[in-house]
């Protein structure tokens, strides 16, 4: 590859550089500021419009960058692409937002700086993940945002739960991509490229060996898997998600949850793709990918739903929630079709705003009790009315019902799923929603209609934080009643480059 | 004489199978560490193998990444371990469980 080849890939990951010029400032910044380290969170917030503003430019672009020898590059920028690089950050900005007034940060305000730069160090990492069309790229873009969340897990360190959030993480995270790396060692010895475009061109031959491909396809869907907490990939969740510092729970709950699901899509859509009919994608025969994908999500959101049945800690019900909605997006993929695609676009977007916001009302919260057990919430809702409504309405749209946007993330899925003929997995989703509403609604009870025991307490919710809320609530409110626009922008942003 | 590819295979595949076996039993952290580094080396002996095999110099390259990440890895988890230990003097994994169900 010639110096050339390079200078002039640059424009197409400016988003990138951007991001890695911000970790360097944060890291010198951290240095050179002593007393006021509260000016790293305007850094920070910084970097990222200014790495938005480049992601725009994106959405109109479609070509290969770092190629080496004729098309075929390293990174692929392409609409869906700008789409999720949007999406993580959007969820970056948020994030940000929220660590103002987190308690579990501001207590370790020392620590600001390598805060913020290992979480600039993931969204990094999230970023060439979703643009990464060589198995060199993705798993080494993989393995920056897991090592960065793993820390990030741990960061405050004075308490147990903590640490041992980050060692189980670590361990779950360090065997599947170990697992992972064998798949795509077996895939490089299959096919002798490491480039998914390469690698569907000679797949495409018929003499492929297609016990080892469907091995090496299991062995690399389990690092996928283990990133959008798919079952039976998902132990970690639950215990990071509870263990972790809330601020990097919300994180990891939408934005590295994107950034997987966006390599399952280039993964599947690039490299055992043959042609593409009327929408529908038709696979190479060599892995049954649509069978894997039906039983993986059935059992994904069952088994989210039903764990979340039983958790008094909100987090953890958080957790397994965000497990069962992994189940819902995997049953969209398994349409495998362009329809799908839209669908996941729209509910991830969707998915953003009430997650996000779900979470933030529990981080207000217990900063103000210090704790997330359901039972220490009873009858908060009215101590702070604005606060207990938001949480309602957030708590409504993950179960899914109108008038908020959650039913129109759930309502596209499904119709995808009716147009496939997918009718068992469209019932068996719908059920599930039933399912969910029961823990959602308990956590409803207890903030609306049981008696807080002892002394009232006082919720306030400052200005700021109160403007934050309102920019997730509106949303999910307005999404749910004028999503015209928004499916608009997901119709044109699924195109992935090459087919 | 030349060494046929399938011996390369049959002990990378020992040794991933080693690592996972490694990793489900055994109940020390360190100890678990050691056998996903196993899991990854396993992999780079595959890599090395269809390398040579297959004359494409791609696969000697992408030894040297997982290397490195490898190096990184380890860094961060005996760091985890180590905070681990401070908080509860111990590095057995059963006993690190006030996270569960």
């Amino acid at each position: 590859m010639e110096l050339k080849y390079l200078f002039n890939s640059l424009p197409y990951i400016k988003p990138e550089l951007i991001l890695a010029a911000s970790l360097v400032i944060i890291v010198v910044a951290d240095l050179i500021i002593t007393k006021k380290k509260e000016l790293l969170h305007y850094i920070a917030l910084a970097g990222i419009i200014a790495a938005g503003y480049f992601v725009l430019e994106q959405f109109s672009m479609n070509a290969f960058a770092f190629s080496s020898s004729g098309n075929k590059g390293m990174l692929t920028v392409d609409s869906m692409g700008a789409f999720f690089k949007g999406l993580v950050l959007t969820a970056s900005f948020f994030v940000f937002l929220f660590s103002f007034s987190s308690n579990e940060i501001n207590e370790s305000r020392s620590k600001l700086g390598e805060y913020y730069a290992l979480l600039f160090g993931m969204i990094l990492g999230m970023f060439f993940m979703i643009s990464a069309s060589d198995l060199i790229l993705v798993y080494v873009s993989m393995e920056l945002v897991s090592l960065s969340s793993y820390v990030l897990a741990g960061i405050t360190k004075q308490s147990l739960r903590n640490s041992e959030a980050s060692l189980k993480y670590l361990i779950y995270g360090a065997v599947s991509s170990g697992i992972m790396l064998f798949g795509i060692s077996l895939i490089f010895g299959i096919t002798g490229s490491t480039n998914l475009y390469e690698i569907n061109y000679i797949l495409r031959s018929p003499e492929t060996n297609r016990v080892i491909l469907l091995l090496a396809g299991l062995l690399v869907f389990t690092g996928i898997g283990y990133k959008i907490s798919a079952a039976p990939f998902h132990f970690w969740t639950p215990d990071v998600y509870e263990g972790a510092p809330i601020t990097i729970t919300a994180f990891l709950s939408v934005a590295s949850k994107s950034a997987g699901f966006v390599l399952l899509i280039r993964f599947i859509k690039v490299a055992f793709i043959q042609n593409s009919l009327n929408g529908y994608w038709q696979l190479l025969p060599a892995v049954d990918w649509k069978t894997i994908l039906l039983v993986l999500s059935i059992l994904t959101m069952t088994l989210g739903n039903f764990a979340a049945l039983w958790q008094d800690n909100l987090k953890r019900m958080l957790a397994y929630s965000s497990i069962a909605h992994a189940g819902y997006m995997l049953a969209a993929m398994a349409v495998l079709s362009n329809q799908g695609l839209i669908a996941i676009l729209i509910y991830f977007a969707i998915y953003l705003f009430m997650n996000l916001g779900a979470f933030f009302v529990v981080m207000l919260i217990s900063n103000k009790i210090g704790s997330e057990e359901i039972d220490n919430f009873d009858g908060l809702g009215y101590a702070s009315p604005f606060l207990g409504v938001s949480f309602a309405i957030f708590l409504v749209s993950l179960t899914g019902l109108p008038p908020t946007a959650g039913f129109i993330g759930k309502l596209y899925i499904f119709i995808a799923l009716v147009d496939a003929k997918m009718f068992l997995l469209s019932v068996i989703m719908v059920l599930n929603s039933v399912v969910s509403l029961y823990y959602y609604m308990r956590v409803l009870k207890h903030l609306f209609l049981r008696k807080a025991e002892g002394a009232p307490i006082e919720l306030k919710v400052s200005f700021p934080n109160a403007v934050v809320l309102l920019m997730l609530v509106i949303p999910v409110l307005v999404l749910g009643l004028y999503f015209t626009p928004l499916v608009e922008f997901a119709k044109n942003s699924i195109s992935v480059l090459g087919f | 004489m030349t060494i046929p590819i399938e011996y390369y295979l049959i002990l990378s595949g020992f040794m991933f199978l080693t690592g996972v076996v490694g990793v489900l039993t055994r109940r020390n952290a360190i100890v678990v560490f050691m056998s996903i580094e196993l899991m990854l080396n396993s992999a780079d002996l595959t890599f090395v193998a269809f390398s040579s095999y297959l004359g494409n110099s791609i696969g000697q390259v992408f030894v040297f990444f997982v290397m490195t990440v490898a190096a990184a890895e380890a860094a961060v988890g005996l760091a985890i371990i180590i905070a681990v230990f401070r908080n509860k003097k111990t590095v057995n994994i059963d006993e690190i469980n006030i996270l569960k169900w």
